[in-house]
């Protein structure tokens, strides 16, 4: 499964919104990445995720597979709307 | 003898020298036999690490606030960060290494991978990712770190440089100051020396290895100097030093919150002036009612392009949410004269401040001043902004630049985003044909602030770095002070206000007279203003407005200072 995120927080994907979204993602037994300009890093990783800077505007595309993958995209895209950090 | 350095806080310290030695941390690769034994090292620096991080987080959230110790969240998900490890096993299972070496490259590489980033935020992060390796390796390496939350007697904390997790474990009750070889004013170690209140150099050089542990030393931030081994004397000297100091502190905090009103009271405010979000923050600690000019050049300079949008945006709305319901007056883009943003590739003129800058670039030059007028009414909701365009001569070029703000503003409405109604527009004063002509421009303005350092070399054509004319350039000649006077006026026979943001708003010399003017906004760095109201509240309006009027119709600036003086007595 997957879906196409643009970033709409003017700080970009920075560290506080990113821990959340790590956190989320750590949740899920499902194998999660994110992908930016071409990388793929795994979604599970706050060091990862940091290491795409991903500036406001940015496109990203979110994937999981495995068993809970429906509920764990179901459950990054409410926190990509909370943290008002992205849209679909 | 003594040591120099930056001064980054206030306040004077006299204690035992606390050295935070930083401790050998560098790892050499070695061959391993036994993978599963460097495994289970790996794991349990881990869990070490995590367990000394969640005892500073409550260390951070006691001795400095509950959002300032989530940093160290965002430190423990570094440490179980699944691909720092992965990339390390993998290191240690391919290459058969010692998992420190490899975890120390591992985390090398994103330390590098962020530095190197564009984005300033991202860069600081790089602090962080260091912070966690040295306490990482300290377990893998079994290196005990100087841990500062041991201190238990007076001490000042002499350091290369203090890391996040150093300052959120300094124990107020003892560290009476901190003087690091490295940082500047704006380095989180100044920073953090002045939201915990003491005194602090930076920038020393080597006070590290010019200072033994135990040895007794004074430190007085107020001047950025450190004297070793003190004598009686100087001890004495300073002590009398610090109790002023302190009476000053606590006798100037009571006026914090004060308005600032004249002893038969008349209201004026006192506001600051800032270059960047972060001088917000001093300017509410300190008192301001307001800010009196946001300087915006910052947001241009030292880099290779123009800011976007978006980063300004992010700067004015951290500035107008900083000040709350306090009006923020920003300055649009001053540059040119003694500015220069290499990358705009500006002409080379004989005289540059005569010539291309400020207003005059920006109403040239409509794509850049609509990118900094679009940012600023995107931020307007968040506080309240006023905004003030600088290097205004004639009436047309305040016309077209309000144009210029009212179309942007339209654009945005259009695009569907909100807008204050609620914004002033002003300018400076700061051109003698501004002044002059200041009652037609008072009906089309919403207030005027004084740029007092242009306008008296404009006026005196007299530039104020050069020595040789030094005598010319005087902000007490009677030739300034009716400038001052006729726009002061001219405002408020329009109903309208006039600020000062130039150095002499701030001048404990020129207060007295500008109040006796009628001035009603002083804007100054925010360090000045406590002093300001303090004053102030010392002043009779009635009193100054007769010592101004013999000012104004004297004929030499020698006279006008003898009267200040005299006054002043």
């Amino acid at each position: 499964m997957e879906k196409k995120f643009t970033i709409i927080d003017p700080m970009g994907l920075h560290a506080r919104p990113a821990t959340v979204l790590v956190n989320t993602a750590g949740k899920f037994a499902s194998e999660i990445t994110l992908d930016y300009n071409g990388k793929t890093v795994n979604l599970k990783s706050i060091m990862g995720v940091m290491s795409l800077g991903v500036p406001t505007n940015g496109e990203i595309v979110i994937k999981a597979e495995g068993e809970d993958a429906a509920e764990a995209i179901d459950a990054l895209v409410q926190t990509l709307a909370e943290q008002k950090l992205a849209k679909v | 003898m003594s040591f120099k350095g930056i001064a980054a806080s206030d306040g004077i310290a006299i204690a035992k020298v606390f050295r935070l030695e930083e401790p050998n941390l560098t790892v050499d690769p070695h061959e391993i036999t036994d993978v599963d034994a460097e495994i289970v090292r790996f794991e349990e620096a881990i869990k070490k690490t995590v367990v000394d991080l969640e005892a500073i987080k409550i260390k951070a959230a006691a001795n400095l606030g509950e959002e300032e110790a989530m940093v160290f969240d965002a430190h423990i998900n570094m440490v179980n960060d699944p691909e720092i490890r992965e990339q390390t096993l993998a290191k240690v299972k391919e290459g058969l290494v010692n998992v420190a070496w490899a975890f120390d490259s591992v985390a090398n590489g994103f330390v590098a991978m962020f530095e190197a980033m564009d984005d300033e935020y991202f860069r600081e992060r790089a602090a962080d990712i260091k912070d966690i390796k040295k306490r990482m390796l300290s377990h893998l390496l079994g290196v005990p770190l100087n841990d500062p939350s041991t201190i238990n007697e007076e001490v000042v904390v002499v350091a290369y440089d203090l890391t996040p997790s150093d300052t959120a474990q300094l124990n107020r009750n003892f560290v009476k100051g901190f003087a690091t070889n490295i940082g500047g004013r704006t380095s989180h170690s100044a920073i953090m020396a002045r939201s915990l209140e003491i005194p602090a150099i930076v920038g020393m050089g080597t006070i590290l290895e010019d200072t033994t542990d135990g040895q007794l030393i004074i430190l007085d931030g107020l001047d950025g100097v450190i004297i070793p081994d003190p004598t009686d004397a100087q001890i004495a000297e300073y002590e009398a030093k610090i109790a002023d100091f302190k009476a000053m502190k606590e006798e100037l905090k009571k006026l914090k919150d004060e308005p600032t009103i004249t002893k038969d009271g008349h209201r004026v405010e006192l506001a600051a002036n800032i270059g960047t979000p972060e001088d917000a923050k001093g300017a509410t600690a300190n008192g301001a009612e307001g800010v009196g000019l946001y300087r915006t050049e910052f947001l241009y300079m030292d880099r290779n392009e123009l800011p976007t949008e978006e980063e300004q945006f992010v700067a004015y709305k951290e500035v107008l949410e900083e000040m709350k319901d306090k009006p923020v007056i920003v300055r649009t883009l001053d540059i040119g004269g003694d500015k220069e943003l290499p990358y705009l590739q500006l002409p080379h003129e004989m005289n540059p401040f005569l010539g291309y800058r400020a207003l005059r670039i920006c109403l040239d030059r409509k794509d850049l001043f609509r990118t900094q007028l679009r940012a600023l009414l995107r931020a307007s909701v968040y506080g309240k902004l006023y905004v003030m365009f600088p290097m205004v001569a004639v009436l047309n070029e305040f016309r077209d630049a309000k144009q210029a703000l009212l179309e942007a503003k339209a654009e945005l409405i259009a695009e569907g985003i909100e807008v204050s109604e609620d914004i002033q527009i002003g300018m400076m004063v700061e051109i003698p044909s501004a002044a002059v002509l200041a009652d037609q421009f008072a009906k089309e303005v919403d207030f005027f602030s004084i740029g007092t350092n242009d306008l008296i070399q404009y006026s005196m054509a007299a530039d104020r770095m050069s020595e040789k004319v030094a005598y010319l350039y005087q902000p007490y000649n009677p030739s300034i002070l009716r400038l001052i006077k006729m726009v002061i006026d001219a405002s408020h026979k329009e109903g309208k206000w006039t600020g000062m943001c130039g150095e002499m708003g701030g001048d404990t010399m020129a207060i007295p007279l500008l109040l006796g003017m009628g001035l009603d906004e002083f804007s100054m760095s925010a360090s000045s203003i406590l002093a300001a109201r303090k004053q102030i509240g010392n002043l009779s309006k009635k009193e100054m407005e007769e010592m101004a009027e013999k000012a104004l119709n004297m004929s030499t600036v020698e006279e006008v200072m003898a009267l200040v003086e005299a006054s002043a007595k």
